[in-house]
């Protein structure tokens, strides 16, 4: 029986014509998928995966770069939880998302103001925009500058009446210094926040604003009850972004102090422990916390998109537009398998 | 009424007092690195940094800064890497794209959240062992390699292009098929060209993250003649600590080109920045 479906598939298999075959459906979409894929996968797998998978490994070694590996359980972990640098470096970020916060307040007033019609807006939004594109090690090298003893803000804040004796020192001065810095990474991202903020506010309908004018809602009505709605999900994007952000702050602290006087971040300590130290064990384990901390995140936002921010309607229509996705692609299938048929 | 007008005039005189307090504060720590790049040795030292320079075209700082860091090694590799990374990850990320937003087939679920996958993991944190990875494979200190990581480790176009593959109408490949087009013909002929805003999208945030990219560079590229931009600028951290002037004529020449581009760029790259966020 068997045998006899086999000897059939041979004999058409004769009259088949090469050139026919290739040019059929399914032989090309495999051709397609194969050639346009391998390349991107190759690179996903060796630069992605390939690392991700040994930083796991790797984390239960005591290990450098080179010369032999310790097996050390879980003793890595218990480090970074542990050692000082590690510990306060995560404890630091509380600064970064802290800051991070009050540049997304700050992102959302201009937004509101900038949004609309004002003299010289564009030159504004430019100006609170650029710094974004400034790279961390020059962002990096103006604020040494700016905070430097006696030189920019000094000297600014001289000119409206303080004296230098009354200034603290706002490198040096462990109390507020992880302020400082973390000044510079709200005044980077801000105008990023900012034109993101823009851009959701222009694609809430403005029929909604003019309405609510009517109505005689003030400003502040306005804002809370037209607007914010209209862009509560790149508010709580840009929230959840800005977590993962703070957690990530490099530049800028390695630049003006290397991380000494207490300004470790989590990345700038990682790097010296990696590098420096060699610790590629300690390093390794500190990036799967990272990693772990980040995907709790993302697990959050995935929630809070579902439950808080969907409503049945929008739920409603975006399965519809599957199903009729769904249904495109299967009759797209269908012409093509007919066409197969057709050729052999 | 009145009153009313009046509230409104103050409303507006307030609000444009705190434009210019929030432009003034985004300006002003660049605007003193311009006054103090122009500034000689002597008058940077006796004048608070505040002061206007005395004279607008002593450039002296400039050249040294582009001289000592090296800048015109540092701009040439940013620039060969900027675009045989832009080229490989526009091709690359339209492909895969391509791939999985027309094809129904085993696989595309998994590959899709692979990348997804992939794209949580913070680039830093890996780099511990795709040094390892890198020094196995002979690429350390090698231009091609550190290309090879750029391109390897973007995931943010591949998103970006996938949603704009979604928008384009599955009865455009169709009918092309119809027609007698092969699936490459309406890849190359068809799409492609249809994908130019989310190329130009791409490239602009392409071209942000590459020259302002420190860490890999750092990691990967580290021979005198393999600086890269940043990495050129990073060596006033050196001997030059604390000579205030010659680090902002540094600073300024790196800005200066983001700065030419921003202005001629500006809408492309607000709404490149607004579609490239929204893919969540």
């Amino acid at each position: 029986m068997n045998y006899t479906g086999n000897s059939n598939d041979i004999t058409s298999k004769e009259q088949f014509n090469f050139v026919r075959w290739f040019k059929s459906g399914k032989v090309q979409k495999r051709l397609v998928i194969c050639s346009f894929s391998f390349l991107p996968l190759l690179l996903l797998i060796v630069f992605t995966y390939l690392p991700f998978y040994k930083m796991i490994e790797f984390s239960f070694y005591n290990m450098k770069y080179t010369g032999p590996q310790e097996w050390v359980g879980l003793q890595n972990y218990v480090d970074v939880f542990q050692r000082d640098d590690c510990f306060k470096a995560l404890k630091l970020s509380f600064y970064y998302m802290a800051a991070s916060f009050v540049q997304l307040g700050i992102a959302l007033f201009f937004a509101s103001i900038l949004s609309f019609k004002t003299k010289g807006g564009a030159f504004i939004k430019g100006a609170m925009f650029f710094p974004y594109l400034i790279s961390g090690i020059a962002v990096g090298f103006i604020f040494k500058f700016f905070y430097a003893r006696g030189f920019v803000l000094d000297s600014l804040l001289q000119a409206v009446g303080f004296h230098l004796d009354q200034l603290p020192y706002w490198i040096q001065d462990t109390s507020i210094n992880n302020g400082s810095l973390a000044a510079t990474s709200v005044w980077r991202y801000m105008g990023q926040n900012m034109v993101l903020f823009i851009g959701a506010i222009m694609s809430v309908d403005q029929t909604l604003y003019e309405a609510a004018d009517i109505d005689g809602a003030n400003k502040l009505q306005r804002f809370l009850y037209v607007m914010l709605p209209g862009i509560k999900n790149i508010v709580i994007l840009n929230m959840i972004l800005s977590i993962t952000g703070s957690l990530s702050a490099f530049e800028p602290p390695y630049v003006i102090t290397k991380g000494n006087m207490g300004t470790g971040t989590y990345f700038v300590i990682m790097n010296r422990i990696a590098y420096e130290n060699q610790k590629v064990g300690l390093a390794s384990a500190m990036a799967v916390v990272l990693l772990v901390i980040i995907i709790l995140c993302a697990i959050a936002q995935k929630v809070f998109f579902n439950y808080l921010f969907t409503d049945a309607d929008e739920k409603e229509a975006l399965r519809a537009k599957k199903n009729r996705k769904k249904m495109l692609k299967a009759k797209v299938e269908n012409t093509q398998g007919g066409q197969v048929r057709d050729g052999n | 009424m009145e009153i009313k007008k009046l509230q409104t005039i103050v409303l507006g005189i307030l609000k444009y007092c705190v434009l210019v307090f929030g432009a003034f504060v985004a300006i002003i720590p660049v605007l003193v690195c311009v006054f103090t790049a122009f500034k000689t040795d002597e008058e940077y030292q006796s004048t608070s940094p505040m002061t206007l320079p005395r004279n607008w075209t002593y450039f002296n700082n400039f050249v040294i800064a582009f001289k000592k860091a090296n800048m015109l090694v540092g701009f040439r590799n940013t620039f060969l890497v900027l675009i045989v990374v832009l080229i490989f990850s526009i091709i690359m990320g339209t492909m895969i794209a391509y791939v999985l937003n027309r094809f129904v087939f085993r696989g595309n679920a998994l590959i899709r959240n692979l990348f997804l996958f992939a794209a949580l993991l913070p680039g830093i944190a890996t780099q511990v062992t795709v040094y390892k990875i890198m020094y196995s494979l002979n690429l350390i200190n090698t231009l091609p390699g550190y290309m090879l990581v750029m391109a390897g480790t973007d995931v943010i176009s591949i998103y970006i292009f996938l949603q704009f593959f979604e928008n384009l109408p599955v009865s455009l490949d169709e009918s092309a098929i119809l027609d007698g087009c092969t699936y490459f013909g309406v890849f190359f002929r068809i799409l492609l060209p249809l994908l130019k805003p989310a190329i130009v999208t791409v490239t602009i945030l392409k071209c942000v993250g590459i020259y302002n990219e420190y860490y890999m560079s750092n990691l990967y590229l580290q021979s005198k003649d393999l600086k890269t931009i940043s990495t050129a600028l990073f060596t006033f951290t050196g001997p030059y600590g604390s000579q205030y002037n010659y680090i902002c004529a540094g600073v300024l020449i790196t800005i200066l080109p983001a700065l030419i581009i921003f202005l001629i760029f500006q809408k492309q790259i607000y709404s490149g920045l607004t579609d490239g966020a929204v893919k969540g």
